[in-house]
């Protein structure tokens, strides 16, 4: 039988998944793609709670989640195409102008 | 009537404050005047309250209500009674004659309008200290004129440090420390006083406090008496904290005349007397206070014989009379002991004044071997000093005959016959140096045309007039005895003569007398006509103790200045700085050695913020699964 | 059947999602993305949340998507990105850690089983109008926030991927001014 550990360790694996992305990668487009990764592992476990604790808040909170992540792709794919623009590329490397 | 407390309290902080407005600039004589006058203001209300309480009695005042915290509770009152009134109108006649006499004396001084401000502002305190009807109140008097006296001594602050060969004292700003410091330990030991009757009695009012004498154990009456008298011991410099008195004489003469001699010192001499219910209670301290004044009577006599300091054998012999009065005092004589220091404040602040006035012709030289033979200039000086001598002395029939002879009689009629013929030896002792001084001054050959280029003149005349009610008061004063004693007795218990005592008191008389003029022939004797040094007698030892003053300064530097500055050193060379401030520093450095480090954290690289952030929550995530294992 | 489909999903999202995270093609880490995208709206319908399925598959699978599939005619998706790599034993020990430690906190036995639902699951309702209920009342006000910001996010989007669109990327070329100008003012 599945249990609401199953997906709760499900949820963790791909959190952890989307981590290795936002750290391994350089390249900002990879960074959201990581990022979805890592949203999409929270909206499982809001699921899974509200299935398993028959509560739906859960579930609205997984709803919200996805709307602001369609803001955010919205936003930042504007914000990278400014950017690419600019630098002629998406590297965080060649962003350094913030360097104290 | 209340208005009348206000006047006589307030009207010498507005003088002071109106002289602080001139503090920083040239001498300007209006600071002078409106002192002056103000303080002759308060001398109006004082006697006029004298006058009024001696017909109606207390007059208590609440101004407000002070401190409340929780349950303590303190009011700023004040209250005028017979001590207080007494205490008010000595204070304020020789302050406002010592203000007068000042805008003579500090003439040429570059800090006029300073010293007038702080003089009116020590009166202030002072009548703080009389009248308040708490100990609260009291102790902040007692807190004010400490720091009254001690800008005062140190008001010539600018002379340099010498060594004490040449100066015992030191400095002004020397002196002016070391009687802060010495106050400092006796007022601690008030204070203890001050929160053992507020923890035991819950009101620091003096009349709650005697109204619950009666029900509190005897071994806290004597830590509270004890306590309050080491307090009083600092102020009025008895032993073993006489110490300061002597160099307190580096400030100004005016300020010797009013604060060292008349005034401050007796606060003591106040605080016994006000607190006689206490010490009536414990006969035990009282006597020591007794036996205790009795010893600086004789010891500061024997000093002040073989100075040549002419102000210190005057400061001396005001430590000998504070002495007197701690005997009368401690005997149970109240009111004995208050006449006397009515008595003495106005003939020691006449001689302070005259020896003000030698001072100043003689261009500050000090040394009575250097003097002599100044009566032909200083007449009206001579008279006066001579005058004050005489009281001090205690010749008939002037104010210091009657106090003192007084005194001696109360020694007597205890039967301590120790303490009587002590203060009777004393008593010879205080006429012989006493006149040793007038006559080294003022008679015989004139040492001052070899020894010194001084062209001694006169001072001018509204000065010596100013110093008359001061020589008229010395005069009469003894005739008031009898009023004083009724007057006194309203508020301190009556004490009177055994009949047998009553029978021999003629011969008493005599007797004192006897030695007192005995004294002043001896010292005339030796003196008059001119000074011839003995030079076998000035090495002997014993004299050479004397002019050591016992060698106590010494000791007290060697013993307790000195080793207390080693361990200071030491505490802050291995102390201070190798463990408070090497941990502070080190706490200093470990930030700004992290941040030195940490700073590389800062490349500006989107992605090395993100690995840090991603440690963070690697922290956060495993601090987070312990926290909930353990819980 | 529900243990043979989480365990299928669960294996072919991992997967997928390590193929987006490590890849170095755009496309295939794109097209992974997508395919794990999909997976996880199957997680939703297994555990009863259909309508959030739906929209997971419209919204993710569809929006976002198609979003990232135009912004990459901006950029040239065909070479591979080169990139500067964090160190690896940084980053799986990171990960490795987390993932570990989630690992072990949730097979702990969950705390918290008797929690009385708030706004629980309505018997003999589809879960579409359970939700639609509880969306349309307890949760109007953040719904109608959550409107306005997307509408705030499309303007935004808009603004900013329209923005200078004479700098063309891959030809410089003159005579689309009028076109562009034209375009700026429709967008203001």
């Amino acid at each position: 039988m599945i249990g609401l550990s199953h997906y709760m360790i499900l949820s963790g694996l791909l959190f952890s998944i989307g981590l290795i992305g936002v750290l391994r990668r350089k390249n900002l487009l990879m960074l959201f793609f990581a990022t979805e990764i890592m949203l999409n592992a929270a909206n499982i476990a809001f699921a899974a709670a509200s299935h398993y604790y028959g509560d739906l808040s859960g579930q609205m909170f997984a709803f919200f989640v996805i709307a602001v992540a369609a803001s955010e792709v919205a936003v930042g794919l504007g914000l990278l195409i400014v950017l690419y623009k600019k630098n002629g590329s998406l590297d965080l490397d060649n962003l350094t102008v913030m360097k104290g | 009537m209340e208005n009348l407390v206000y006047i006589a309290l307030f009207a010498p902080l507005v003088g002071s404050l109106f002289a602080a407005l001139f503090a920083m600039t040239p001498k300007n004589l209006i600071t002078a005047f409106v002192t002056s006058g103000l303080l002759f203001v308060s001398w109006v209300a004082s006697s006029s309250l004298l006058m009024y309480v001696m017909d109606h009695g207390t007059i208590s005042v609440n101004m407000m209500e002070w401190i409340a915290a929780g349950n303590l509770t303190i009011d700023f009152g004040f209250q005028v009674d017979a001590i207080t009134a007494v205490m008010m109108v000595v204070v304020t006649t020789v302050s406002t004659v010592v203000h007068v006499y000042s805008i003579g004396y500090m003439e040429h001084d570059k800090g006029f309008n300073r010293f007038f401000s702080y003089l009116s502002a020590f009166v202030f305190s002072m009548m703080i200290l009389v009248m308040s009807d708490n100990f609260a109140g009291l102790f902040i008097g007692w807190e004010g004129v400490g720091v009254c006296s001690w800008l005062l001594i140190g008001f010539w602050y600018h002379k340099a440090d010498v060594s004490t060969d040449v100066n015992p004292s030191i400095s002004p700003s020397w002196a002016a420390n070391e009687a802060f410091i010495v106050n400092r330990i006796a007022d601690l030991a008030m204070l203890i006083g001050i929160f053992l009757i507020y923890w035991n009695v819950g009101s620091l009012n003096y009349d709650v406090f005697f109204a619950a004498i009666p029900s509190l154990e005897n071994s806290l009456l004597v830590s509270i008496g004890i306590a309050l008298f080491i307090g009083a011991m600092g102020k009025s410099a008895q032993f073993p904290l006489h110490t300061w008195l002597a160099d307190a004489m580096e400030g100004p003469t005016p300020v010797s005349a009013l604060i060292h001699a008349a005034t401050m010192v007796t606060a003591g001499v106040y605080l016994v007397v006000r607190a006689n219910p206490l010490y009536a209670e414990i006969p035990n301290v009282s006597l020591f206070i007794a036996y205790l004044g009795t010893f600086v009577a004789i010891f500061a006599a024997s000093m002040a014989l073989v100075n040549r300091d002419l102000k210190r054998i005057i400061a001396y012999s005001t430590l000998s009379q504070l002495g007197y009065m701690f005997a009368a005092a401690g005997l149970g004589a109240y009111w004995v002991a208050l006449f006397h220091l009515a008595a003495h404040a106005f003939f020691k602040a006449l001689l302070f004044l005259g020896a003000g006035n030698v001072m100043h012709a003689m261009h500050d030289e000090l040394d009575i071997f250097k003097m002599g033979g100044l009566k032909k200039a200083m007449r009206g000086t001579y008279l006066y000093m001579g005058l004050a001598s005489l009281a001090l002395a205690g010749i008939f029939p002037l104010a210091g005959f009657f106090s003192k002879d007084t005194i001696l009689e109360v020694a007597f009629n205890e039967h301590t016959y120790i303490i009587w013929f002590v203060l009777w030896i004393t008593a010879g002792l205080t006429a012989f140096y006493s006149f040793r001084q007038v006559f080294l001054t003022f008679d015989g050959d004139e040492r001052y045309k070899k020894e010194t280029d001084a062209h001694p003149h006169e001072v001018q005349n509204f000065v010596l007039v100013a110093m008359a009610p001061l020589a008229i008061l010395a005069i009469i004063f003894g005739f008031f005895m009898n009023p004083f004693k009724e007057f006194a007795t309203t508020i301190l218990p009556a004490y009177e003569m055994s009949e047998h005592t009553h029978h021999i008191a003629w011969i008493l008389i005599i007797v004192t007398t006897l030695i007192a003029v005995s004294g002043i022939v001896l010292a005339y004797k030796k003196y008059a006509n001119g000074l011839v040094r003995d030079e076998k007698m000035e090495n002997s030892f014993i004299y050479k103790l004397l002019q050591n003053q016992y060698y106590i300064p010494k000791f007290y530097m060697e013993f307790i200045a000195k080793p207390y500055k080693e361990i200071s050193d030491i505490l802050w060379n291995k102390v201070d700085m190798k463990v408070v401030d090497a941990t502070v520093d080190g706490i200093a450095k470990i930030i700004y050695f992290t941040g030195d480090k940490s700073r590389k954290m800062q490349t500006g690289n989107l992605s090395d913020y993100l690995n840090w952030m991603g440690v963070g929550a690697m922290l956060l995530i495993v601090i987070t699964a312990l926290s909930m294992s353990l819980s | 059947m529900e243990q043979i489909a989480f365990y299928l999903f669960s294996v072919l999202t991992i997967g997928l999602f390590l193929v987006t995270v490590l890849s170095n093609n755009v496309l295939y880490a794109m097209t992974s993305l997508a395919a794990g995208m999909v997976l996880i709206s199957g997680f939703f319908f297994l555990l009863g949340a259909d309508f959030l399925g739906v929209v997971q598959l419209v919204v993710y699978v569809g929006a976002v998507m198609a979003l990232y599939s135009f912004g990459m005619m901006f950029f040239d998706a065909t070479k591979d990105i080169k990139e500067k790599n964090t160190s690896s034993y940084l980053v799986f020990f990171l990960s490795g850690m987390i993932a570990l430690t989630l690992v072990i906190m949730f097979s702990a036995p969950i705390m918290g089983e008797n929690i009385i639902a708030s706004y629980p699951i309505m018997a003999g309702a589809t879960n579409p109008q359970a939700v639609g209920l509880v969306l349309f009342t307890k949760y109007l006000v953040p719904f109608e926030v959550a409107a306005v910001m997307l509408l705030v996010a499309m303007i935004s989007g808009i603004i900013l991927a329209g923005k200078k669109m004479d700098d063309s990327l891959t030809t410089k070329d003159e005579n689309h001014e009028e076109d562009d100008t034209f375009s700026r003012k429709d967008i203001k």
